[in-house]
């Protein structure tokens, strides 16, 4: 049997429904008798609801119901929930407001749902949607995150004044005072992390089924987390109590952090299938999904860092502004907060680090994790300080980084972080080998001949995943537990079944589990299945974000199948009438040491089954269930280096290499471990060249609503990638993992802008840099040149 | 209402649908082949291409109506039986697909694409994949994929 363990390239198992078109995504369901729904939404940006009159829709043909947040209240729906609590530095706690639904008095961002149509068929949902008549008295409105908390900004929601959410601070202020006091150095600059758009290509949808003789509730979703979608809806919401509520996440196209969150929709959805007695279908258009999806970033940030004499980092002071949008989503109190300002020692030894958070409510779309959610916006801060500081202080970009690298592991940061290991030099030289970054003058000198700016650009990130101990992340306001769930269930005939609580929606799942089944029990991959993504099958999970499936679900399932090596182990030596510890598993088999006595994998999971000779004592059957609770986040780390051509006539940039060297600790399958990077390095490039979610400040409409004026990369806005990777194991999870997700959205927007700037010989210069901005720059830099 | 009679992945059928139904709608919920996706609403994702006539299309910018009397292939068509098309078997191999939702639109373009440029050099491939997007894989490998097709197939002949 070819090597399919832990390390082998193997295909993807999952690969065949798909490129079939076999795939069974929640739109794809088709459910007997299935009404549609359409949202009626805001067309104001704020506006207070001053009437609702449904009653031309309800006349309208097919139309089984119009339903708006008075028969809402009616029917004690609750609102959705942010559970992460997050305390201000004065000690108050975050000032949430309410989030319905489907809004009642005020509507406050555009696309906000205000009432929903539900007809027999999608064309007729639309139809009527637009007889709904609502009248608005519009409000001014704030969206930009820097005027939010100005004096006489627009007020969003009475529970928070100056529409500020909560003004957090991590770190030591007077240690950091101190430091920049005595520095030789200090180096500042102003950041802006530009808000994104996720845009999976699969739209969010739903459909919603109720028994009434049971009181059972179905919701098929495109969730990445289908449990803690099933835990909102019974515990706070009020839908149904669990044990009547089945959630299932079949195949997702796509969620980059965007459908972790549980959305007014789905809950609309299952309560208008009770209330209309008809199964409820809805499926987002991308208009939607540009309106609604929780966005992502929208930071506005000041940074200072100061060195000493010998250009050693002595401190770092940021005070950042984040935009939490119109309503605070399931996890968007978190993401600037504990996924960000932990991160910002990135891979340094820097003794002294004060953040302040302030987070506000703005006139726009909720904004929560998308892919690194905070850790790209940390890498952004630290590693442009470092290339600014490194211009100012004229050394080289890659020397100010390896001074400045901590060297010695375990690494207590200064702000919460416990580093369990990493080298970052070794990923720094892997990189700028690969880059050629010791030739890059002459490639630049060539250019130049060429009318060409030639820039390159380093990132030395560090990300934190697996978000660690549920004790700790409950201590510091998590409403949720961060562990996963296991079962493994072998079958007679010695076939594995493996349940788990994460969730696969591109990631591999079904290939990577399998393989680690194939490395413990010596099984081809072919013989395991893994079940994920329903309720009624899998007990409970956390699901899958934060890179957190391998180092966390991988470790659930280790954790099982080491119970049933064990048990499976007793019977085997008892069967082979030899001591237990003379047995060992071994290519399928189980083997008395030292003899030629052994017997298959299949053959003892038959014996459990038929229990006809069973040690004394053990009970029949071959399944273990496992909950695995980190010990510490795990910390993925590595460099990009970024080449860039700047075309000064037209301010276009062309990306001509981008190199990766990453340590995720031990890698399952590099094939998927390298698609995760490409696609990551796809986003963060994205988000430094092209992607701008953009509000006009006066009317508050999102003027980024279509594919045709947001733009994600396309296939020519790119190159093929050099990727690679060196490891250091984790040491805090039984299988040296740290997570490969999120990494290539997290460090490429800083090498790219630093490339760029580096290009252009300038020092700011904000996201995304595309031709217009980058025109205006190289303009700027000619400007004094003209004038002599 | 409609009369739409089309041959679709080889067989023929005839069905009578609103007037103002889409191609995608008519292919997906209609005939129930939900292969085909749909990710945008301005033409712009090319999850919902299909083959009519032998060239791929957008069936998102497509009434059903004008697509009768055509022939349409979808993925579902592409293999036969169990013998993978060509592309279907390097987007396999290359790892071309995560998430897979774009993965059908991309592999009716890719086939289409050589039939139309047979040996395309990088950019020619990157610049025939505009109207595709593809959000997990950040293209590097449905790149590889297509032009280890266009290899195979020129080594062939």
């Amino acid at each position: 049997m070819a090597h399919e363990g832990i390390g082998a390239r193997v295909l993807r198992k999952e690969d065949r429904r798909f490129i079939t078109g076999q795939g069974n995504y929640t739109d794809d369901i088709a459910v007997k008798n299935a009404a549609y729904a359409e949202f009626v939404r805001s067309p104001h940006a704020h506006a207070r609801i001053v009437r609702i009159d449904t009653s031309a829709a309800l006349g309208a043909p097919g139309v089984i119901g119009v339903l708006t947040g008075a028969e809402l209240a009616e029917d004690k729906i609750g609102g959705l929930i942010c559970g992460w609590m997050i305390h201000s530095k004065d000690g108050s706690p975050m000032r949430s407001a309410p989030y319905a639904p489907l809004t009642r008095d005020v509507a406050r961002f555009v696309g906000n749902a205000v009432a929903v149509v539900v007809a027999e068929t999608k064309n007729e949902a639309r139809d009527a949607a637009d007889l709904v008549q609502v009248e608005y008295e519009e409000l001014p409105a704030v969206v930009d995150p820097a005027n939010a908390q100005a004096q006489g900004a627009p007020q969003i929601h009475a529970e928070a004044p100056d529409n500020t959410i909560y003004q957090w601070s991590l770190g030591d202020k007077g240690a950091v005072d101190r430091a920049f006091a005595g520095a030789t150095h200090r180096v500042d600059l102003d950041l802006v992390n530009n808000r994104l758009v996720p845009n999976a290509i699969e739209p969010r949808a739903a459909t919603a089924i109720y028994e009434r003789a049971e009181g059972r509730f179905t919701l098929y979703t495109t969730s990445q987390n289908p449990h803690v979608t099933r835990l909102v809806l019974s515990a706070f919401i009020g839908i149904a109590p669990e044990h009547k509520l089945r959630v299932v996440a079949p195949d997702v196209g796509g969620g980059f952090g965007s459908k972790i969150f549980i959305y007014p929709e789905e809950t609309v959805c299952l309560w208008a299938a009770r209330r209309l007695s008809v199964p409820v279908k809805w499926t987002s258009d991308r208009r939607e999904s540009f309106l609604t999806d929780a966005h992502g970033r929208d930071h506005v940030t000041h940074a200072e860092m100061a060195f000493d004499d010998s250009h050693r980092i002595v401190g770092l002071r940021v005070k950042t502004i984040a935009n939490l949008g119109a309503y605070m989503s399931t996890f968007s109190s978190s993401v600037p907060t504990y996924l960000y300002a932990t991160l910002l020692s990135g891979q340094y030894d820097i003794p002294a680090i004060y953040a302040e958070v302030d987070a506000v409510y703005t006139n726009t779309a909720p904004v929560d994790a998308y892919r690194g959610a905070g850790r790209p916006e940390a890498t952004y801060v630290v590693e442009r300080l470092m290339d600014v500081a490194a211009g100012r202080l004229g050394i080289d970009p890659a020397d100010i980084r390896r001074k400045n690298f901590i060297r010695s592991f375990p690494h207590q940061t200064p702000v919460i972080m416990n580093y369990d290991t990493g080298d970052y030099e070794a990923s720094l030289d892997a990189a700028l080998k690969v880059a050629r970054y010791n030739e890059f003058s002459d490639r630049r000198r060539e250019a130049s001949a060429r009318g060409k700016l030639r820039g390159i650009g380093l990132s030395c990130y560090i990300e934190a995943c697996g978000i660690a101990p549920s004790q700790a992340v409950g201590s510091l306001g998590a409403g949720v537990g961060l562990w996963e769930s296991a079962e493994v269930r072998v079958n007679p005939v010695g076939t594995i079944e493996v349940l788990t609580g994460s969730h696969s929606h591109g990631q591999g799942h079904e290939t990577t589990f399998a393989q680690l089944v194939a490395e413990r029990f010596g099984v081809p991959i072919d013989q395991v299945s893994i079940v994920h993504g329903d309720t009624d099958k899998v007990q409970f999970g956390m699901g899958t974000y934060g890179s957190r499936s391998g180092a966390v679900g991988m470790s659930a399932i280790n954790k099982a199948l080491e119970r049933v090596q064990a048990k499976a182990k007793r019977i085997a030596a008892h069967l082979m009438e030899a001591a237990e510890t003379d047995v060992e598993l071994a290519g399928g088999e189980f083997v008395v040491v030292g003899t030629d006595k052994k017997i298959a994998f299949a053959t003892v999971a038959l014996a459990a089954y038929t229990a006809h000779n069973l040690p004394a004592g053990t009970e029949p059957g071959l399944k273990e269930g496992a909950f695995y609770d980190p010990q510490n986040f795990t910390f993925p780390a590595g460099t990009y280096v970024c080449e860039v051509e700047v075309d000064p006539k037209t301010g276009e940039v062309a990306i001509v290499q981008f190199t990766a060297a990453d340590d995720f600790g031990t890698v399952i399958n590099p094939m998927i471990v390298e698609g995760q990077v490409h696609g990551g390095l796809a986003q963060g490039i994205g988000q430094a060249l092209l992607e701008e979610c953009r509000y006009d400040t006066d009317s508050g409409q999102l003027v980024t609503a279509t594919f045709m004026d947001y733009a994600i990369p396309r296939a020519s806005d790119l190159v093929s990638f050099d990727v690679s990777t060196t490891v250091t194991p984790c040491k805090t999870n039984p299988l040296g993992m740290k997570g490969c997700g999120e990494a290539g959205a997290i460090g490429s927007p800083a090498a790219v802008i630093n490339a760029i700037a580096n290009a252009l010989g300038t020092e700011r210069l904000d996201m995304p840099a595309n031709a217009e901005r980058v025109w205006e720059a190289c303009r700027a830099n000619r400007a004094p040149a003209a004038a002599e | 209402m409609v009369q739409i009679n089309v041959k679709v992945n080889g067989r023929s059928v005839s069905r009578q649908v609103e007037d103002r139904t889409l191609l995608v709608e008519f292919v997906r919920e209609t005939l129930g082949l939900t292969g085909t996706h749909v990710g945008c609403d301005t033409g712009q994702c090319g999850a919902c291409v299909l083959h009519l006539n032998g060239r791929a299309i957008k069936s998102c910018t497509m009434m059903a109506a004008q697509a009768s009397g055509a022939e349409i292939t979808t993925i579902e068509g592409l293999a036969k039986g169990d013998e993978l098309h060509p592309m279907q078997a390097a987007f396999h191999q290359h790892h071309a697909l995560q998430c897979g939702f774009c993965t059908p639109g991309m592999i009716m373009t890719a086939v289409d694409l050589l039939n139309r440029i047979p040996h395309p050099d990088e950019a020619t491939i990157r610049a025939n994949l505009d109207g595709n997007l593809c959000r997990c894989t950040g293209y590097h490998n449905i790149v590889k994929a297509i032009a280890a097709v266009a290899q195979s197939s020129s080594a062939g002949a």
